[in-house]
């Protein structure tokens, strides 16, 4: 239960201005200096922005839209919108005035408070559609000085006006703030759906809070936590991380000076918790691998021979076996040469607890950061569950689940295998869309879309999203993402499509990633002219029936998935591409299509030849189309019974 | 052409820079014949021209590298007809060159605050200290730097060695420097030459940028038509050392002098 006196955001913000006045609570790098503002600076100038925005007649309810890259002046703005009684909503940086025309509208923001002249553009061509923006606030004056709308306000005049409102009412923050309860709705967060228009999830203070403060003592957090806010203000995590979390625990957030710099800040910073989603990860060890290999021969086989003990060692540790015993003498000896050198070089030197989530992370990857005694764990959330649902516990981590539920959530799996959550941290139900409301939200239970399982230690195991699982014609269920991400780990496969819903076994549409296949054939000296002669060598066939069976044998450590297993797969002649829209921009696949546009080659799959021919139409850069004829070849894959041996 | 956003030249006061019946001859060679033209406060101008035509030598003699055989320069109502770089430069003109001319073994940040270099004042004894006065002007100086930093958008390079970057960084590292003395005239000699669509953007966005926010006059060459008619107020055309053209780019375009000399497209 919340206590009255910091059941808010603004009651909390004042009350750490209290209890850690001189302590930082947020940082940005500016002019090439980390310039600190304390928790008293942070109120503070929350206070007076709350302040300018009453001047121009902010009543309670109203909302503010916040626009930008992480600043503090942002974070101080969600703070004063939620002083007043107001609603936060933070939009993506990089949305197109369209989509934020939407957001804006749907939402009815009367104010807008934004980073620079690039949001002020778009928010002034968005004005002209929704006239009931009234005001569009600025932090950083560059570049505006000869705009003259007269709906344009700098943040640093809107304080000045906060001042002098003020001194008539000296007492009107304070009462304000105290008028806030714990269900008023802090904040809309529109969720970037792939479908349809988005929808506004609406978070109340006890929503963020309650799951704020379940996190930081299950982890453990306190005010000396310091965290990068790097991931859009829009997105929940950031709110969690960078906001929520940072208020409760009153640890400090950092604003890295530009999104380019984000990797050399973090490691002027060196967080001690920090997030990211797989992607990241995977930028930071490639611009790391790059320089290993640019070093000498001697410092790089010092590098890879520890990195692969310490793998060595990770793996023993993750599957709860013992480590061999000149292992675990020669990890010290790696430690000081290699695994602390490397940690510090990457600002991670001092990270306590980190996350992963978003998507599956590859083994390889996380594997790596654990073996370098980073504890990166993985975590499973949404908007609609104030981002929090399932955190792995330290010393109980495991590759391919998400962990228990945090203290206070309720997590089972429906009868359909969708995952279903109730707690503290569920939303309050979509903005001004009761129909949505009513369909994810059911008598307590939000249905979060996802189909998973819980595994024999009480972890929850996402396979994929509930609508695309489907069962084998022999009733085994189907998780066709599942597979697919299991297949992409595999340095050879750049994309996978699987199929058999209705299926009597799972067969598989693979595209081979032309640089690391290239380069294994030219190792090899095999020749090859073309993607698609090089997809259809029997030669790649082989490299690729390997991986595929090497995901078979993985699968049987799965109860329930051990029966989807890939029986056969063929190499597709082209590339899945976003031209052709197979698929999206962001390259998730488009199954529908997909299983229209190709399918003979499925039907052949299920047939009896080893060959079938393609007619492709492909679409160039320039929109013009022609006509692709091959031969794909069909590749056959021993699975495995749950003894182990081929079935 | 630009929006109107920006303020009109300010017509009544002297103009910044006027060039008057300015002739360079390197032998036999006439590079300038008889040019003149005047630079008002606040204008960009592009000067344009086939190659030869006088553009790089118009742009040396402004900033004092070459002097004029014939004619006068004046500067912000001053004779300053045979001045040499150093002091042209201390007046308030700054350049980028064609070729860059970084220093390319110093970092970027240390390239930018070769531009303060005419600003400092200080002892050897002080700066060899860092103390007192000489500390309190480098940190004056440095954070002058970083607001270029900021506003060109190269914070993430700040700490890289100017050689290690491509080129349309380092052409706006070479900006950057130029900003950094704080022009009241900046000559940009093709700062767009060998660049991609986005890096030209970017260019022309900056060279906007600088010409608002810092009230610049800039004075550029520049062969891009498509780039000199979207961001200059005035266009004047050189050919054979010659003026053949001045006016607002609309007119110049339309000019049939130019389309002979330079444009190269056959008139009706």
């Amino acid at each position: 239960m919340l206590d009255s006196t910091t059941d808010t955001f603004p009651k909390l913000a004042l009350h750490n201005a209290g209890r850690l006045s001189g302590k930082v609570a947020i940082r940005e790098k500016h002019l090439g200096i980390w310039q600190s503002y304390t928790w008293s600076q942070y109120a503070e100038q929350a206070r007076l922005i709350a302040l300018g925005l009453a001047a121009l007649g902010f009543t309670r309810g109203d909302k503010t839209a916040v626009v930008g890259d992480n600043r503090p002046a942002l974070y101080w703005a969600m703070l004063a919108t939620q002083a007043l009684g107001g609603v936060a909503v933070p939009l993506y940086q990089d949305s197109i005035e369209k989509e934020m025309e939407y957001i804006v509208d749907h939402a009815e923001a009367r104010f807008a408070i934004v980073e620079d002249q690039e949001q002020v553009d778009k928010l002034l061509h968005v004005r002209a559609q929704c006239p009931g923006l009234e005001y569009v606030i600025y932090d950083d004056p560059g570049g505006l000085r000869h705009y003259k709308d007269s709906c344009l306000l700098s943040l640093q005049e809107l304080q000045e006006r906060g001042r002098k409102f003020a001194e008539a009412r000296p007492w009107y923050f304070d009462q304000e703030v105290a008028r806030g309860a714990a269900e008023d709705t802090a904040v809309i967060a529109y969720t970037s759906g792939t479908t349809g228009q988005p929808k506004g999830a609406m978070l109340s203070h006890r929503n963020l809070i309650e799951t704020a403060r379940s996190a930081v003592s299950r982890e453990r957090l306190d005010e000396t936590e310091e965290v990068m806010a790097y991931l859009p203000m829009a997105w929940i995590g950031d709110h969690m991380f960078s906001f929520s979390q940072s208020m409760v625990a009153g640890f400090t957030t950092n604003c890295p000076e530009s999104a380019e710099t984000v990797l050399a800040d973090l490691k002027e910073i060196g967080p001690t918790y920090f997030f990211a989603p797989p992607r990241i990860w995977e930028n930071i060890l490639t611009s790391v691998m790059i320089r290993v290999d640019d070093t000498a021969r001697i410092k790089r086989g010092l590098v890879r021979f520890f990195l692969d003990l310490a793998r060595r060692v990770e793996r023993c540790r993750l599957g709860h076996r013992p480590v061999a015993l000149r292992d675990r003498l020669l990890y010290p000896l790696g430690r000081l040469l290699v695994y602390g050198p490397l940690r510090d070089n990457l600002g991670m030197s001092r990270i306590r607890v980190a996350y992963t989530a978003g998507e599956a992370i590859g083994p390889e990857l996380f594997e790596f950061y654990r073996s370098l005694g980073i504890n990166v764990k993985q975590l499973y959330g949404m908007t609609e569950s104030s981002a929090l649902i399932c955190i792995q516990q330290d010393g109980d981590v495991k590759l391919d689940t998400v962990g228990p539920p945090l203290p206070g959530v309720e997590v089972r799996v429906s009868p359909s295998g969708e995952v279903l959550y109730r707690s503290p941290g569920v939303f309050q139900g979509y903005y001004k869309n009761p129909e949505a409301t009513r369909e994810t939200l059911v008598e307590g239970w939000v249905h979060s879309g996802d189909a998973g399982f819980f595994d024999e230690d009480g972890h929850l195991k996402i396979i994929d999203r509930a609508r695309d699982v489907g069962r084998l014609a022999g009733g085994t269920i189907f998780a066709p993402k599942y597979l697919e991400n299991k297949l992409k780990f595999s340095p050879y496969i750049k994309e996978a499509v699987c199929v058999g819903d209705g299926r009597p076994f799972v067969a598989a549409l693979l595209n081979i990633d032309l640089v690391s296949v290239g380069n294994w054939a030219e190792r090899r000296g095999l020749a090859y002219t073309s993607y698609t002669d090089l997809a259809q060598k029997p030669e790649v066939y082989e490299l690729i029936r390997q991986e595929v069976v090497r995901v078979n044998r993985s699968l049987l450590e799965d109860e329930a998935l051990r029966g989807a297993q890939i029986r056969r797969f063929l190499l597709l002649h082209k590339e899945l591409d976003p031209d052709d829209q197979e698929i999206t921009r962001t390259r998730k696949v488009r199954r529908g299509f997909i299983g229209q546009k190709y399918a003979p080659l499925i039907e052949a799959l299920y047939g009896a030849g080893d060959s079938v021919q393609v007619e492709a139409q492909v679409t160039y850069e320039d929109g013009r189309t022609a006509t692709v004829r091959a031969a794909v070849r069909l590749g056959e894959a021993e699975t495995f019974a749950v003894a182990g041996a081929p079935a | 052409m630009r929006e109107p956003t920006t303020p009109p030249p300010v017509a009544s006061a002297t103009p910044l820079l006027e060039v008057d019946e300015v002739s360079v001859r390197f032998g036999a060679i006439q590079a300038l014949d008889r040019v003149s033209l005047e630079i008002g406060r606040g204008e960009i101008v592009a000067i344009i021209g086939p190659n030869g035509a006088g553009k790089t030598t118009l742009l040396n003699v402004i900033s004092g590298f070459y002097h004029p055989t014939a004619g006068r320069i004046r500067f912000e109502g001053r004779d300053r007809t045979r001045l040499r770089p150093y002091d042209v430069a201390a007046l308030g003109i700054a350049r980028t060159f064609q070729n860059v001319a970084l220093f390319k073994g110093m970092s970027v940040l240390d390239n930018i605050m070769t531009g303060r270099l005419l600003k400092m004042r200080g002892s050897f004894l002080w700066e060899a200290l860092y103390w007192g006065p000489a500390m309190r002007q480098e940190l004056a100086h440095r954070e002058f730097v970083e607001r270029i930093i900021d506003f060109l958008e190269i914070e993430a390079i700040r700490k890289a060695g100017a050689g290690t970057l491509p080129y349309g960084l380092q052409k706006r590292v070479e900006l950057a420097r130029a900003l950094a003395a704080e022009p009241t005239l900046l000559l940009l000699d093709e700062p767009m030459a060998g660049m991609n669509v986005e890096e030209k953007e970017d260019m022309c966005r900056f060279i906007l940028g600088v010409n608002d926010e810092f009230g610049t006059t800039i004075a550029l060459i520049e062969h891009d038509m498509s780039v000199v008619m979207d961001i200059s107020d005035r266009v004047i055309a050189l050919d054979y050392g010659r003026k053949i053209a001045d006016g607002r780019p609309d007119e110049v375009r339309a000019d049939e002098g130019v389309i002979d000399a330079y444009l190269g497209v056959s008139h009706a």
